[in-house]
């Protein structure tokens, strides 16, 4: 492993952070893990419950196998073995939100093993982060405290949902490094179609076990964050966890192997349960649910119906387009971003695209506050744009003025530069008449310009300044150069 | 006219396609009876409104020639089955007057091939018993009694409503589940016929869940044929039950050919225990003397891990009925204590609600679960389970079937083992072997204990070879010519 340049200074010298992260995912499919009811978000109270979900009396479980194919899909995207038999287990706990009286999960034999994540750091490295194992779960239902003075309310819709459960190993050392990951990982679930990565839905949320060391010594008690549900969350919990441990044990304490819980309000975590209070789960194979057995047919055909996730397409945005690999990084980290450059650099300069995509137009949805579903410039108008530019319509500063129109009126920029009188000139008769006219009225800097060439630089501004900024460039400077004779 | 309460499904069936009686009339007379044995207590719930809508359906369906294979037959049902608009309690206090929105597959099979429903019986609580006498509506009584004594028995358990009920001819069949030998037992003692079918032959879809790796719909019955009759509208693949098999349904009536020459019976040597009675020891004899006589292949062999069955069975199931309850958490239906708090609330319902055998058995389940425990029990066991199913394989290598006693006494009087669990548990000793292996078995009535109760003989078949079963049981029926009744000594 290498050396690690993210060290925590403590009063009593460095520190190193150990990270782990549980994402719990959940599937992208039209209904729950066992049962046939709807999964979508934000319905009704109580109004997507099967008679399984509510756990009637005498209801069994059914394998959703779309379910099924979204974990194996979501195993080789990151790379893992598929395990052609896995085992439903019964997860045995009480509570109000759980109708079952335990979560049906998969402890010993999960349907994914190893893989790995290969993470974009920002100083341009990339890291690789081991993945311990995916298994399929049921979520629980959700309990809703606020709505009476002294009962709580039970809402069930989420009430046996397929989640995945992705385990990462501890193999990051920076709240940098698990930010990363997390981001990498629902890049690659979107990619998939496996998992739309809603964090604020509640459809990603991870469980962070952090734990700290002094570099080079075994590994420390860890304790677990649950269920840190925004990628922001993640680093302050992780900042402020690790800072913790590091107060405790220079002051000589010892940490304490818990759950805790983050409060984003507080920005700190705080004691949940102790190891001591840790449920018993008593975890057997659920006798409702044969061994899941998959055909390796069925696996070999869901890999090669696989889309192309994002370090392949960063490499080929690099291979074919010519990108830089940063650039391409920036593109690809969202599928979205990805697709939107590739309708844009269509048949245009690629690179010329990717600037225009990564700069003007994050810059502006940034400020905007928009995103590339909401932006109001589509992939085809910006494509025009650049069309624009390329065919010498317009020069690359007046794209800017018109791509600000754009953005505020939605219009096509051809509209725009018809109706602004924004064409390029490129009749070189009339840019030498406004070259002719600059040098007539400057005789002083004629005269200065024979001595240091570069001020030709002042009067491109001037010829461009009374062109209003249409003339295009390269002639002015080519016709400036001959009139000047430099 | 003869007393409807008398025949047999396949007798009921021939008089109704032949007009000789409506099946209104039929329903009517088991009605009556039903309604006159109220000292039996095998109905929880009697249905009599509902019973007659069915008939007078069924009647319709009888003259314009649309009759199902059951059209007609008043039967009684098990109060596990989840019967929809029907009050559905599992015999328990925590159910309380639970009423499913759903039917059970089984038994919307059985209303799909025309049969009627008398009510609901009788059953210790969640099936956890064998005797009948764990119910929240109290014991059932055997309509059998030893002869000159007045003293109530019980009727097996934990389908004591069931055997009592079809045994004292308050219904032409009856629907049971059988765990560890809940058909079978209460058969042997009632002198009436149980099948437990293979695991994974009827959908456990709507049955209330005791151990689910072990739990197994079948008919009891007062004939084989009935039996075959019964299994063949109960049993088939539920895509709503991913433990049913997807294997065709065979016309089990037609398997009762009378003829099991060359058929290799097994006399598995580990079931001769100690302290078997002489009776039932003689029993066994007849039947094997019977079946030989038919020209049948006597074949001793070995069953050698038949003395783990019973303590890998009481961890087992235990364990998974422990899991399997605690959906009666007072939240969402049935019975709710209220507490101060939630585990308050948890406590108070489920203290209420269970009995004194489930809570017992939740508590061992709990315990062989949990960390420390559960590779010292629940994987021994579910070790020994393999161990044991290997042993039925290995005897299905040189027999066909297998015959054993059902079990080791007749039926005992009410209250006598009740404060006595291991006692109680080792009733099952014959039985439960064939719910660790899955297999198929039948108990059918072959002679009368020196007080004249009822004994029976279990014959046990390979997985999915209920025909093989029937046949050989059919055979057994025929040359052990069981008539014997009880009195009527209940009816009002």
């Amino acid at each position: 492993m290498s050396e690690n340049k993210n060290l925590i200074e403590g009063a009593t010298g460095a520190w190193e952070v150990v990270l782990g992260l549980e994402v719990h995912a959940q599937v992208m499919s039209q209904a729950k893990l066992f049962s046939s009811a709807p999964t979508k978000f934000g319905a009704e109270q109580n109004v997507q419950v099967s008679l399984v979900d509510a756990a009637m009396p005498g209801m069994l479980p059914v394998i959703n196998e779309e379910c099924v194919r979204q974990a194996v899909r979501t195993g080789l995207g990151i790379k893992a073995q598929i395990n052609l038999r896995s085992v439903f287990d019964r997860k045995n706990y009480f509570y109000p939100d759980l109708p079952q009286g335990y979560q049906i999960s998969q402890f010993k034999y999960p349907i994914v093993g190893e893989g790995e994540i290969e993470i974009d750091l920002a100083d341009g490295s990339v890291k690789r982060v081991g993945v311990e194992r995916l298994h399929l779960e049921q979520d629980a239902g959700k309990s809703i405290h606020d709505q009476h003075p002294s009962l709580s309310f039970v809402d069930l819709n989420r009430s046996g949902v397929a989640l995945m459960e992705i385990v990462s190993k501890p193999d990051m050392r920076s709240s940098e490094e698990a930010q990363a990951y997390v981001k990498k990982l629902r890049a690659i679930l979107r990619y998939l179609g496996t998992c739309d990565g809603n964090m604020e839905e509640g459809s990603m949320r991870a469980d962070v076990n952090v734990s700290v060391r002094r570099p080079g010594e075994p590994l420390g008690t860890r304790c677990e964050i649950k269920n840190v549900n925004s990628i922001r969350f993640i680093g302050q919990a992780i900042e402020y966890e690790a800072r913790r441990q590091i107060d405790v044990l220079e002051d000589g304490g010892e940490i304490a192997q818990e759950t805790r819980l983050f409060d984003p309000r507080a920005g700190e975590t705080r004691s949940m349960r102790s190891k001591e209070e840790a449920h018993d789960y008593r975890y057997f194979p659920d006798p409702d649910l044969l061994p899941l057995v998959l055909q390796q047919e069925m696996v070999d055909a869901l890999a090669a119906d696989l889309p192309e996730l994002p370090d392949d397409k960063r490499a080929r945005f690099v291979r074919e387009y010519g990108l830089s690999p940063y650039d391409a990084g920036v593109l690809v980290s969202e599928k979205v971003s990805a697709d939107f450059f590739e309708e844009v650099a269509t048949g245009r300069d690629p690179k010329l695209a990717s600037n225009w995509v990564t700069g003007d137009f994050f810059g502006a949805l940034n400020k905007a506050g928009l995103s590339i579903e909401t932006s109001p410039v589509s992939a085809r108008q910006l494509g025009e744009l650049i069309g624009l530019i390329s065919d010498n319509t317009i020069s690359g500063r007046i794209a800017k003025e018109v791509f600000e129109i754009m953005f505020e009126t939605g219009d096509d920029p051809a509209k725009i530069v018809e109706e602004k009188g924004l064409r390029q000139v490129t009749d070189l008769g009339a840019i030498e008449q406004v070259i002719d006219e600059v040098i007539a009225a400057n005789p002083d800097k004629v005269a200065e310009v024979k001595e240091k060439p570069k001020l030709i630089g002042w009067f491109v501004g001037q010829v461009m300044k009374a062109s209003g900024g249409k003339a295009n460039p390269q002639s002015v400077n080519e016709l400036l150069s001959k009139k000047l004779e430099l | 006219m003869t007393d409807l309460t008398k025949l047999t499904i396949a007798d009921a069936r021939k008089g109704l396609a032949a007009g000789e009686f409506t099946a209104v009339e039929l329903t009517q007379a088991h009605v009556n009876a039903a309604e006159a044995a109220s000292k039996l207590n095998s109905y929880v719930t009697l249905t009599p409104e509902k019973a007659l809508a069915m008939a007078k359906h069924s009647d319709e369906k009888l003259s314009n020639g649309t009759a199902g294979p059951l059209e007609g037959i008043p039967l009684g049902i098990k109060d596990l089955f989840c019967t929809e608009g029907v009050r559905t309690t599992a015999c328990s206090n925590i159910l309380d007057d639970f009423t499913p929105t759903y039917e059970s597959t089984v038994t919307a099979q059985l209303w799909r091939d025309g049969a009627v429903m008398i009510g609901k019986l009788n059953n210790d609580e969640f099936a956890m018993g064998s005797s009948n006498e764990t119910s929240r509506f109290g014991p059932v009584i055997n309509p059998w009694k030893a002869s000159g004594d007045e003293a109530d028995l019980v009727p097996g358990g934990s389908s004591g409503g069931s055997s009592a009920a079809v045994a004292a001819h308050l219904a032409l069949g009856a629907t049971a589940t059988d765990t560890g030998g809940s058909i079978r037992q209460p058969a042997a003692f009632t002198g009436t016929v149980g099948l437990k079918p293979t695991y994974g032959r009827c959908s456990r879809w709507g049955i209330v869940a005791f151990a689910s790796s072990l739990d197994q719909a079948g008919p009891i019955t007062r004939s084989v044929r009935d039996a075959a009759i019964m299994l063949g509208s109960m049993a088939g693949h539920d895509v709503k039950d991913t433990t049913s098999v997807d294997i065709a349904v065979p016309d089990y009536e037609a398997a009762l050919t009378g003829d099991i020459r060359g058929l290799k019976v097994g006399i598995p040597k580990e079931y001769r225990v100690d302290g078997m009675p002489a009776e039932i020891e003689k029993l066994w004899t007849d039947g094997i003397d019977w079946l030989k006589s038919a020209g049948a292949e006597i074949v001793d062999v070995s069953l050698p891990h038949t003395k783990y069955a019973l303590p890998a069975y009481y961890i087992v199931a235990p364990a998974e009925a422990s899991s399997n309850l605690a959906r009666y958490d007072g939240v969402r239906y049935g019975l709710r204590v209220p507490g101060k708090d939630i585990t308050d609330m948890y406590e108070k319902t489920r203290a209420a609600g269970f009995g004194d055998e489930v809570r017992r058995r939740i508590l061992i389940g709990t315990y062989v679960l949990s960390a420390g425990y559960y590779d010292a029990y629940y994987i021994k066991a579910q070790k020994i389970r393999t161990l044991i199913a290997q042993d039925f394989a290995e005897a299905y290598k040189k027999v066909d079937v297998l015959l054993t006693p059902t079990a080791p006494s007749p039926a005992f009087a009410v209250g006598a083992k009740t404060d006595d669990p291991l006692s109680m548990y080792l009733n099952d000793v014959f039985t439960v072997p064939v719910n660790l292996a899955g297999l198929p078995g039948i108990s059918l009535p072959a002679g009368l204990s020196a007080e004249g109760l009822p004994l029976g003989l279990q014959l046990i078949g390979r997985t999915f070879d209920e025909e093989t079963l029937l046949r050989a049981a059919g055979v057994l029926e025929e040359a052990a010519g069981f008539t014997a009744e009880p009195s009527t000594w209940w009816r009002a």
